[in-house]
């Protein structure tokens, strides 16, 4: 087994630490990428992309806390965790801060989005859910988590944010299919999506609507909501097989692409590394999950393996969801790249996420034992 | 409890999630199939195509400012050019710490510490790729000071541009105004795609009523650039129109004689040209250097500027609104003779006091001992109060008021420059709308009595008192009065004036009423005991005119005004009414001094001395 393998110096810290060193390495990646295209992205701006790099620190310093947590505190601590984020989010929807037309934020001595502590607290608290009871779910119990699910997700999608509602619905979800939900939950679940579009498109704000019509036909609108696909397919598809080389990006550097930094950082990827950059970053992604599930298989009981699947499986889906949307595959959602885009809040919760993987896997053997 | 039905089976509960991580990787490798799909189609099937959009987007639209028209008088002289002139621009995303550099042009003095937060509000409003103005008209002083700091200063650039230059100063700015950089309010008016390369706006006066046709429309050019930014190539050209010249019916050397007549003072002269409303003289004093005003005046000089307490930026001819006092006399007595209360020669017998019936409140006339017997004639020449307190009280406020509505008062004159205001004849209507108690808005008799003699309620603009004084010289034939007069294409050199626009002439067409009325003005002037017969003599031609003394009701409070200043803000405003020459009247002015105390000895030689400069050209 691995605990009987030699270890250096470096192998003792990480274990002292609680971390993953494969896991590590992927996201270091990530980061080095992230903070090259932020620089060419921020017009050169090296305090940007020092911010930035303060701002990965502190996500940093969440994924060092998160893993010397013991998975059994996590499992505790679920349904506080969920609760606590219903409150606050009840509380943004009451007095919260409005930022672009949304009202997302609250101040509680930071300013800060309780939507994405949801994107941990719906796991935690299913997983805690489903610990202890007897898998597959029953169907009295699968009813049980979707009402867990819905609720945080409509109270997000009423911010509104429907982004993250989507991806709330989808890490809840996710718990679910792990559990082993049967596929002929699945495929009823499937139909009724699909019945319910017409529905959603009733409910929609005039703005979403207009960003799906965009998606089916963007030159019909090319300064206004349009825009944002047209420019970023260009930049993409501009940079060929070895794209325009850093910071060599002509839609990047005059500004033509919109968002660059935070939403569409993936269109300056693509537009100054090329199709060879843009795999390499998805190769990188592609570790980091593929390590994630590597933990979850191994993981010890059914909360950690659920909570290592889920969050293995969620980070996939932003990137899915962000990488589509940039090129012009799904609507204009505010979902940014995960790890590469610049702001705080979501760089924190996914850290946080890793944290726990990390704690999942380096605090086995305690629990074998 | 239900759940023991079914026992928790780990081993078969692992090998569940073991097929589910299957199914996900199948999930993670399918989906990411479609990315990498996608990619492929964006950059290698589409690579062509997307690589053709982007170049185009590298081809930019420069726009190409128009040149704005010139501004001439009625002899041709220039008003308002264009010269070149330097500006500073910058182009914030190529300097490297904007806030040091920022500091670096206060340090030089290019930009005044005052302005610095405007220029930095300036800066985050734009893009950083654009390029734009900071500071302009920049001195030789500022030039050297640049040229000297530039190797630390990338990212600005000096341009030559042409800037708006007022040959006359400050005279004459009340009639042109200035222009100045555009601000967000009158980006709200303009057409973007027509400013797309224009930096300055009418901002007040002539060169914002006559905005449109001033600046044409701005032309462009598709260039060329590089990654950076820069112009490489010059690809096509579409040439900007210029604006029309504006040809004034201004006469620059009477403008200037008016100007410095009322020099020290504050107030107003207008002079039309009865035979067409076209506007000679637009005066109002103190004014201000509109060349200060178009280079971008600091925050704190127009701070200054806007709180002086003789407000030189308020346009007096145009906005002020003074009660006309006895220059109201003629009107009145018109509409007398016009509605049969009084014939020319019936005597009115003034003793120095009029009361109303059952009243022993006693209206004096300016001269205590009276003017004994006096006739319509007689009661302009001597201005008697008493005349006028009884003929108000015959024709009743309704037909007072609405006869001197005819003239043009307490309305816009419709004067081509915007921003006028109406001045007021009151009536018993409008004083129920114009005050709140019940007690207020009852229309006392004695209210009328003072209208008579132009006190009271009555306001009027100089320019409105021009236009009436016009109105009498031409006998109620009535012209909307301008300042523009026709237009010159630059690159042509063709001029087109513009044909005279006539309002509904006064209802009163007996010649024989405006003779009595005008010989009274002409009495005036010349007559044994005319109020202003010092002016008259030794002119070439005969001239009609009236005198006007108004009493000022609100004086400007405040501590930073000290008593003296107070104390003559109180005393009695000026005015003069004239026209000449009698037989052929070319030429109407009105002048109204603040506080100039008498309108015969103060307000009457600036009058004279318009006419003269108008019908005696030095030419």
């Amino acid at each position: 087994m691995s605990a009987r393998v030699e270890v250096g110096p470096l192998g003792r810290v990480l274990r002292t630490l609680h971390l993953d060193g494969l896991l590590l390495l992927g996201i270091g990646g990530v980061l080095v990428m992230s903070l090259l295209a932020l620089y060419s992205a921020e017009s050169q701006d090296l305090r940007e992309v020092l911010s930035q790099g303060a701002r990965i620190g502190v996500a940093f310093a969440a994924l060092l806390v998160l893993a010397q947590v013991p998975p059994q505190w996590l499992r505790t601590a679920g349904p506080f965790v969920y609760a606590i984020g219903l409150v606050l989010l009840v509380a943004v929807l009451l007095k919260g801060e409005i930022s672009m037309g949304a009202r997302r934020w609250i101040d509680i001595g930071i300013r800060f989005q309780p939507s994405e502590l949801m994107k941990l607290g719906v796991p935690l608290f299913l997983g805690w859910l489903l610990h202890e009871r007897p898998l597959p779910p029953s169907f009295p119990l699968v009813l049980g988590t979707l009402v867990i699910i819905l609720v945080p997700a409509t109270l997000i999608a009423v911010q509104p944010d429907l982004g993250t509602s989507i991806l709330i619905v989808l890490s809840g979800a996710i718990v679910i299919f792990f559990a082993g939900l049967g596929w002929k939950y699945i495929a009823a679940a499937a139909a009724l999506a699909a019945a319910a579009m017409p529905a959603l498109w009733l409910v929609m704000h005039d703005y979403q609507r207009r960003r799906v019509l965009t998606l089916l036909d963007p030159e019909s609108d090319p300064l206004g909501a349009g825009y944002h696909i047209i420019q970023s397919k260009i930049a993409i598809g501009s940079g060929g097989l070895f794209g325009k080389g850093w910071l060599n990006g002509t839609q990047g550097q005059l500004e033509f692409l919109p968002e660059r930094h935070t939403d569409f950082i993936f269109a300056v990827i693509g537009e100054e590394f090329g199709l060879f950059g843009a795999l390499a970053l998805l190769a990188l992604y592609l570790f980091v999950i593929g390590r994630g599930l590597v933990i979850a298989a191994n993981a010890p009981d059914t909360f950690t393996r659920l909570l290592a699947g889920t969050l293995s499986l969620t980070f996939f889906c932003y990137i899915f969801v962000n990488t589509a949307m940039v090129m012009g595959l799904l609507p204009v959602v505010g979902v940014p790249l995960p790890l590469v885009s610049a702001g705080g809040t979501s760089m924190v919760t996914l850290m946080a996420g890793f944290g726990i993987l990390m704690s999942i896997q380096t605090h086995r053997k305690l629990v074998a034992r | 409890m239900a759940r023991t039905l079914r026992i928790k089976d780990a081993w078969a509960e692992q090998q569940l999630f073991f097929a589910r991580v299957l199914v996900a990787v199948a999930f993670v490798v399918v989906a990411s199939g479609l990315i990498v799909g996608r990619l492929v189609q964006l950059q290698v099937v589409e690579y062509d195509y997307y690589s053709q959009q982007s170049s185009g987007n590298t081809i930019r639209v420069v726009p190409v400012p128009p040149i704005r028209g010139l501004i001439l008088d009625r002899h041709g002289r220039t008003l308002a050019e264009n010269t070149p002139s330097y500006q500073l621009e910058i182009t914030p995303e190529q300097v490297p710490d904007l806030p040091a550099t920022l500091e670096r042009l206060v340090a030089i003095g290019i930009i005044a510490p005052d302005d610095l937060q405007d220029v930095k509000n300036l800066v985050r409003s734009r893009r950083k790729f654009d390029t734009f103005v900071i500071a302009e008209r920049l001195t030789d002083l500022q030039l050297a000071a640049f040229a000297v700091q530039r190797p630390w200063l990338p990212g600005l650039e000096v341009q030559a541009r042409l800037g708006r230059r007022y040959p006359l100063g400050p005279f004459a700015s009340h009639a042109l105004g200035y222009v100045g950089g555009i601000s967000a309010d009158d980006m709200k008016e303009l057409d973007r795609a027509a400013y797309a390369g224009t930096s300055q706006v009418g901002k007040i006066s002539i060169e914002r009523s006559y905005e449109p046709d001033l600046h044409g429309a701005s032309g462009h050019e598709d260039v060329v650039v590089n990654a950076h930014g820069r112009r490489i190539e010059v690809l096509g050209r579409t040439p900007s129109t210029p604006g029309r010249d504006l040809l004034l019916s201004i006469d620059a050397d009477a403008q200037l004689v008016a100007e410095n007549a009322l020099a020290g003072r504050r107030g107003a002269a207008v002079a039309i040209d009865p035979r067409n409303g076209e506007v000679l003289v637009f005066a109002s004093v103190p004014n201000y250097d509109p060349n200060i005003m178009s280079a971008g005046i600091g925050r704190r000089a127009y701070a200054a500027l806007q709180e002086d307490i003789d407000r030189p930026l308020f346009n007096r001819a145009l906005r002020g609104q003074y009660p006309p006092g006895s220059t109201i006399k003629p009107m009145v007595a018109l509409a007398g003779l016009h509605h049969e209360v009084r014939r020319a020669t019936d005597r009115v017998w003034c003793g120095g006091s009029f009361s109303l019936p059952g009243s022993s409140h006693r209206y004096r006339d300016w001269k205590p001992e009276g003017h004994g017997s006096v006739d319509m004639t007689g009661s302009i020449e001597q201005s008697c109060d008493v005349y006028y307190y009884g003929l108000a009280r015959d024709l009743g406020i309704e037909r007072l008021g609405g006869f001197l509505q005819q003239f043009g008062l307490g309305g816009n004159t419709g004067l081509d420059m915007a921003g006028e205001q109406g001045g007021l004849v009151p009536s018993p209507a409008w004083k129920k709308t114009a005050f709140k108690s019940r007690a207020n808005q009852v229309w006392f008799p004695g209210e009328t009595v003072i209208a008579g003699i132009g006190q009271g309620y009555l306001l009027v603009t100089p320019l409105q008192l021009a236009h009436a004084t016009a109105t009498i010289a031409a006998r109620g034939q009535r012209f909307e009065p301008r300042l523009v007069r026709g237009y010159r294409d630059p690159a042509t050199g063709a001029t087109e004036y513009l044909p005279p626009r006539p309002l509904p002439p006064v209802a009163d067409q007996d010649p024989a009423h405006w003779d009595v009325i005008i010989k009274g003005m002409e009495d005036v002037l010349y007559g044994g005991r005319g109020t202003a017969r010092a002016i008259g003599a030794a002119a070439k031609y005969r001239m009609a005119g009236k005198s006007g003394t108004a009493q000022v009701f609100t004086v400007a409070q405040g501590a930073k005004y000290n008593a003296a200043q107070v104390a003559e803000r109180r005393r009695d405003h000026a005015l003069f009414i004239a026209f000449a020459p009698l037989e052929d009247p070319r030429v109407a002015v009105a002048v109204v001094i603040e506080n100039g105390e008498s309108g015969s000895k103060v307000a009457a030689p600036v009058a004279r001395a318009i006419i003269e400069a108008v019908l005696e050209p030095r030419t």
